[in-house]
C-alpha cells in the first residue's frame, strides 16, 4: 500500500513574550489509503496543533517548518494559500470537536452542504442538493429533505456531528482529519458516531486521522497510532503491537491509568504518572519525559533522544532497548 | 504504608518538585507581580495614568498652584492674550478673560469642578447601578423583572433633555448637577453588573460556597463582587468621562454650574462671543475637556485589557 | 454499620422553561419520581447521559435546590427542615471542573478554610492546624497555601476542591464527574485519592459519572438514570455481570475499553434523542429500545424487584406484561 499522507520532520514554533514555544517537534508519520491513524495524547501535547499544521490553519503567529508534508505525492509545504484552500473541504475533510463552531448558524444545513460542493466542483445546485440528501441518509438521518431546510441550532449534538460528517463527505475526500469528534457527545452517541465514521471510511475508501485523548477510542478505531507527549511522538506502531507491548514508559503509564473492566481489580489502586508536563517554551535538553519517568537515569538528560525505528511501522523515543524496557516494566510491577 | 502517605507519594507536584526544577517555569509568578507587570507594560494606560495623576494633583492643590484668585476681576487687564501671543504678559501665562480674571487660575480651578462632578456623579450612579445590577443578576425572577423594567424606563429618557428640564426647575448648582447626573447615569452599571453577576453566579465556586453554607451576603460580597470588580472599574472610568462631558454641556447651556464658579464648560460658553477675536478663550478649556476625557477613556480601555480582558469588544 | 444515611422518596423537580410575559410556560421534568437509598459506607454510582437529571438530583440532595414534590431524608430527617449549616457540615459536593469550582481571587488557604470560617467554630490557630492537616491528607504541599488557583494544575486544583469539601469531615460527599475534566494520568491520581480518603475517613460517596469504567471500578451500587428516572439499580457486580434494562445494556455496550481488536460496538439505539420537554408516552425509552412492544408506548413500567435489593424498571421483567415479550425474553 502506498502512503496517502507522509509527514517528515514537521515543527511548529510560536513566538511568545517568554520565549519560543515548540508545541510540535520533529513529527514524522504516514497514513496509507483507507487506513486510520490515531494521534493520542493529553491536553497540551500538541496533537490539535498538528492537525491544524497539516492543513495550514495555524494561528498567524505560528511558524511551520519541516522537510515535507507529502499528500498524494504533492508537498503541502510548497503550496500557495489558494491551492491549500482548494484542497481543504475538497480532498481533505475536517471534523472538529464542537460542530456548532464549524457550522454557520445563519444558514440552513442544506445551503451549507451545497455550498461546500459548489465551491469545489462544477455541479448544478440541484445535483448538489441530491448529493446532500443522499449523504444525510447515509449518515443515518431520517427525513433528510426536512433536515436540509433546518438551521444548526435546531439539531441535537449528535445530529450536528452527523451533519458535519455528511458535509465533509460532499466532495468525496481522500482523507478526513477528525479532532476529538466525539468528546462533546454522550457515550452511546459516541459509539454510534465512531461506528458511522468507520463504516463510511470503508465504503468510500478514505483515510482517517483521528485525534483523541481517549485510549478506548484508539483501541477500537485505529489501525495505527502515534502517542504524543510534550510536542513529540514518543511511540508509534500498529495498535495491537503498541497496546500489547508498549515500549515507551509514557505509553505504559497511560495504559495503567485507566481501569479495564474485567482486568483491573475493582477498587485497586490505578497506575499513575506523577509530575506534570514540562514547559515547551525554549529547548528541552534530553528526553521530555525524564522528569516523570520511573526509569530515568543520567543519560536521559543529555542531548536529544531520537525516534528509534524497530521496523517500518514501529518506533519509539527512548534510550532503553525494547527488551530492557519490557524487563524494567515487569520489575516495577513486581515491586508494587 | 498508610493511605495518607500513599496519597502524598502518588501526588504529582509533591514528588515532582523534589527533583524537577523546571516545574517553576510552568508555574506563573505571584498574582500581584503579574498584575504589576501587565499594568506597567500597557503603554496607553500608563500615559493616561500619568495625565490623570497630573490633573488630580492639580485639582487637589489648586490653591497652591493657581497664581491668582480665579474670581478676582481686574477690568483694566481684560483680554490679555497668552504669553506665546505677541502681547502676552508673564504675569498671566494663559492670559485673562473678558472680566480680567487670570485664565490659568480659572483653568486650574476648573479641573476641580470637572473632576469633582465626574467622580461624585460616578459614585452615586455606580452604587445605584451596581446594587441594582447585582441584585437582578443574583436573585433573578421577579427582582430581575422589576429592575429590568426600571432599566428600560431609564433608557427611554434622553439624559440631556431630562437634566436640562430638571436643572431649569430646581436651579443649577454644583450639588444639583452631581445629584441629577448620578441619578441618570446608572444604566450602564446595571446592564454590565447584571450580566457579569449572572455569569459568575452560575460558576461552580458560587455553588460550592452555598453548599458550604455561606449566607447570601457572604456569597455576594466575597465570591461574586471580587470577581466582577474588573468590569466595574472599567465602566466606572467611562462613566466619569460621560459625566464630565455632560457637565460641560450643561454648563455651556447655562444650566450647569453657575458663574462665577470656574468650570471648563462654562468657560467655553463665556468665551464663545469672543471666539473669532480671541480663540484661546474657547480653545484652552476645550482642550482641557478633551484631554481629561481622553485620558479617562484610555484609562478605562487599559483597565479593561488589564482586569477584564474577556470583556473586550 | 447499615442504615440509610440518605433516602429519597419519589422526588420530582420541574423547571418552567421559556416563561415570559408573552410566552406560554412549559414544564421540564428534570427529575421525575426518583427513590434512592444510600447506606453508610456505600459508593453509589449515578450513571446517565447528559440531560438525564443526575446533576439536578445532586443539587437537591445537597439542599441547594428544593424538590418540587417528594421527600429527601438525611439520617431520617427531611433535608428541607435541617438547618442549613448542619446539612452543609454533613454533606458536601465535589464538582467536575476544577477551573470553575475555585474562586480565582482567593488564595488556596482561604478557599480551604472558608468552611471553617463560615461555621465559625474555631480559633485562627485551630483553623490553621486543620488546613495543614487536610492539605497533607489530600496530598497538597504546604507551600501552596498562599498561591492562587491560576498557579495550580488541574489535578492540584481538584485536590484543593476535595480538601475544601472534606475539611468539615462530612459524612457524604457528592462527586459530580470528579475526573472528567482532567487528563487521563491525573484522573487516576484523583480516583486513587478518593478511594484512599473513603477508607481513611469512612466516607460515603455518591459518584455521578458517565464513565462506566470508573463507576465499575469504585462504586458499590449503581443507579442508571434515563430522562429523569432511575431505570435500573443494582449492586455493581450484579449490574455489570448482567444488565437487564435495555438502556443499561446499550450503555454498557457503548463503553470503549482499551482493548484493540474488539471493534466498535453497535448499541442499536435509534438516532433521535427524545425531547425532554415532551417525553415519549409510556416507557420514555421505548422509541430507542430494540425490544419495544406495543405496551411500552402505552403504559409506564413500574420498578420490578430483581435479585437482592435491586430493581429494573422495564415491562420485560414484569410478570404481568410478560405475554408481550415472549420473543425478547427468550
Amino acid at each position: 500500500m502506498s502512503a496517502l499522507l507522509e509527514v517528515k520532520n514537521l515543527n511548529v514554533d510560536i513566538p511568545l513574550a517568554a520565549g519560543i514555544l515548540h508545541p510540535v517537534q520533529d513529527l514524522t508519520f504516514s497514513v496509507d489509503k483507507g487506513q486510520t491513524l490515531c494521534i493520542v495524547g493529553e491536553s497540551g501535547c500538541g496533537k490539535s496543533l498538528t492537525s491544524l499544521a497539516l492543513m495550514d490553519l495555524l494561528p498567524k503567529k505560528a511558524v511551520r517548518t519541516g522537510t515535507s508534508i507529502l499528500f498524494d505525492g504533492e508537498d503541502l509545504l510548497k503550496k500557495s494559500d489558494r491551492q491549500m484552500a482548494d484542497l481543504r473541504g475538497n480532498r481533505v475533510g475536517m471534523i472538529f470537536q464542537e460542530p456548532m463552531t464549524s457550522l454557520n448558524p445563519s444558514f440552513t444545513i442544506g445551503n451549507q452542504m451545497e455550498e461546500m460542493m459548489l465551491r469545489h466542483r462544477r455541479v448544478s445546485r440541484n445535483e448538489a442538493r441530491e448529493r446532500a440528501t443522499y449523504l444525510l441518509q447515509k449518515v443515518g438521518i431520517v427525513g433528510a429533505e426536512r433536515r436540509l431546510k433546518q438551521y444548526p441550532h435546531q439539531l441535537s449534538g449528535g445530529l450536528r456531528q452527523r451533519v458535519m460528517i455528511a458535509m465533509t463527505l460532499m466532495c468525496g475526500p481522500d482523507l478526513i482529519i477528525a479532532d476529538e469528534p466525539t468528546t462533546a457527545l454522550d457515550v452511546t452517541i459516541q459509539a454510534q458516531i465512531l461506528l458511522l465514521l468507520a463504516e463510511l471510511q470503508r465504503e468510500f475508501g478514505m483515510a482517517l486521522i483521528l485525534i483523541t485523548h481517549d485510549l478506548g477510542i484508539v483501541a477500537r478505531v485505529a489501525d495505527r497510532l502515534a502517542v504524543m507527549y510534550a510536542g513529540q511522538i514518543v511511540e508509534q506502531g500498529n495498535v495491537e503491537d503498541v497496546f500489547g507491548e508498549p515500549l515507551h514508559p509514557y505509553t505504559r503509564g497511560l495504559l495503567s491509568c485507566i481501569p479495564v473492566p474485567g482486568k483491573t481489580e475493582r477498587g485497586a489502586h490505578l497506575g499513575s504518572i506523577p509530575g506534570i508536563v514540562p514547559s515547551m517554551i525554549g529547548d528541552i535538553e534530553g528526553c521530555h519525559f525524564r522528569d516523570r519517568c520511573p526509569h530515568a537515569w543520567m543519560d536521559c538528560a543529555k542531548g536529544g533522544v531520537d525516534l528509534r525505528a524497530l521496523d517500518q511501522l514501529r518506533a519509539y523515543r527512548c534510550l532503553m532497548s525494547p527488551s530492557d524496557s519490557v524487563a524494567r516494566a515487569t520489575e516495577l510491577e513486581m515491586a508494587e | 504504608m498508610a493511605p495518607s502517605d500513599k496519597a502524598i507519594a502518588t501526588d504529582g507536584a509533591g514528588v515532582a518538585t523534589a527533583r524537577m526544577p523546571s516545574i517553576e517555569t510552568v508555574m506563573q509568578p505571584n498574582a500581584a507581580t503579574m498584575l504589576a507587570r501587565r499594568i506597567l507594560g500597557h503603554r496607553s494606560f500608563m500615559v493616561a495614568a500619568i495625565i490623570m495623576a497630573g490633573l488630580i494633583l492639580t485639582a487637589i492643590f489648586a490653591p497652591l498652584l493657581a497664581p491668582h484668585d480665579p474670581l478676582d476681576q481686574v477690568l483694566i487687564r481684560r483680554l490679555i492674550p497668552p504669553i506665546w501671543a505677541e502681547k502676552g504678559q508673564w504675569e498671566h501665562l494663559l492670559g485673562t478673560d473678558m472680566m480680567g480674571r487670570d485664565y490659568l487660575s480659572r483653568m486650574i480651578y476648573g479641573a476641580r469642578v470637572s473632576l469633582l462632578i465626574g467622580f461624585c456623579a460616578m459614585m452615586i450612579s455606580g452604587v445605584l447601578g451596581t446594587v441594582m445590577g447585582v441584585c437582578a443578576g443574583y436573585f433573578g425572577g421577579r427582582v430581575d423583572m422589576v429592575i429590568t423594567f426600571l432599566l428600560t424606563t431609564r433608557l427611554t429618557l434622553p439624559v440631556v433633555m431630562v437634566s436640562l428640564a430638571l436643572v431649569a426647575v430646581v436651579g443649577g448648582s454644583l450639588q444639583t448637577v452631581i445629584i441629577i447626573l448620578g441619578c441618570l447615569l446608572w444604566d450602564r452599571f446595571t446592564v454590565v453588573m447584571r450580566s457579569a453577576t449572572m455569569q459568575v453566579r452560575s460558576l461552580d465556586y458560587v455553588r460550592a460556597a452555598s453548599a458550604i453554607g455561606c449566607s447570601t451576603r457572604r456569597i455576594i460580597f466575597s465570591e461574586i463582587l471580587p470577581n466582577i470588580l474588573g468590569s466595574l472599574l472599567v465602566i466606572a472610568t467611562f462613566e466619569i468621562a460621560h459625566a464630565v462631558l455632560l457637565e460641560a454641556a450643561l454648563s455651556f447651556l447655562g444650566l450647569g454650574v453657575q458663574p462665577p464658579t470656574p468650570s471648563w464648560g462654562l468657560m467655553v460658553s463665556e468665551g464663545k462671543d469672543y471666539m473669532l477675536f480671541e480663540p484661546y478663550l474657547v480653545m484652552l478649556p476645550g482642550l482641557a475637556i478633551f484631554t481629561l476625557v481622553l485620558a479617562i477613556n484610555l484609562l478605562g480601555d487599559g483597565a479593561r485589557d488589564i482586569f477584564a480582558p474577556e470583556n473586550r469588544n | 454499620m447499615t442504615g440509610a444515611l440518605l433516602e429519597t422518596f419519589d422526588v420530582t423537580r420541574s423547571f418552567a422553561v421559556g416563561a415570559g410575559i408573552f410566552s406560554q410556560k412549559q414544564m421540564l421534568k428534570a427529575v421525575n419520581g426518583v427513590s434512592l437509598r444510600v447506606n453508610k459506607g456505600d459508593v453509589l454510582g449515578l450513571v446517565g447521559e447528559s440531560g438525564c437529571g443526575k446533576s439536578t438530583l445532586a443539587l437537591m440532595l445537597l439542599g441547594l435546590l428544593p424538590a418540587s414534590s417528594g421527600s429527601i431524608l438525611f439520617d431520617g430527617k427531611p433535608v428541607s427542615h435541617l438547618p442549613r449549616l448542619e446539612l452543609a457540615r454533613r454533606i458536601q459536593p465535589i464538582f467536575q471542573d476544577p477551573y470553575s469550582s475555585l474562586n480565582p481571587r482567593k488564595s488556596i488557604g482561604d478557599i480551604i478554610s472558608l468552611p471553617l470560617r463560615v461555621h465559625g467554630a474555631s480559633t485562627a490557630a485551630e483553623r490553621q492546624r486543620k488546613v495543614d492537616e487536610i492539605m497533607e491528607l489530600v496530598g497538597l504541599p504546604q507551600r501552596y497555601i498562599t498561591n492562587y488557583p491560576s498557579q495550580l494544575s488541574g489535578g492540584q486544583r481538584q485536590r484543593v476542591a476535595i480538601a475544601r469539601a472534606l475539611i468539615m469531615r462530612p459524612e457524604i460527599v457528592i462527586c459530580d464527574e470528579p475526573t472528567s475534566a482532567l487528563d487521563v494520568s491525573v484522573q487516576s491520581q484523583i480516583l486513587n485519592l478518593l478511594m484512599d480518603l473513603r477508607q481513611e475517613l469512612g466516607l460515603t460517596y455518591i459518584l455521578i459519572s458517565h464513565n462506566l469504567a470508573i463507576v465499575e471500578h469504585i462504586a458499590t451500587r449503581v443507579s442508571v438514570m434515563y430522562l429523569g428516572r432511575i431505570v435500573e439499580e443494582k449492586e455493581t457486580e450484579a449490574l455489570f455481570r448482567r444488565a437487564e434494562h435495555p438502556y443499561t445494556q446499550a450503555l454498557l455496550a457503548s463503553v470503549l475499553t482499551p482493548e484493540p481488536g474488539l471493534g466498535i460496538p453497535d448499541a442499536q439505539l435509534g438516532v433521535e434523542f427524545p425531547n425532554p420537554m415532551d417525553p415519549p408516552a409510556g416507557c420514555t425509552f421505548h422509541p430507542r429500545c430494540p425490544h419495544a412492544a406495543v405496551v411500552c408506548s402505552r403504559k409506564a413500567p413500574r420498578p420490578v424487584p430483581r435479585g437482592t435489593a435491586g430493581f429494573t424498571e422495564c415491562h420485560i421483567y414484569d410478570e404481568a406484561e410478560s405475554v408481550s415479550f415472549k420473543s425478547a425474553a427468550a
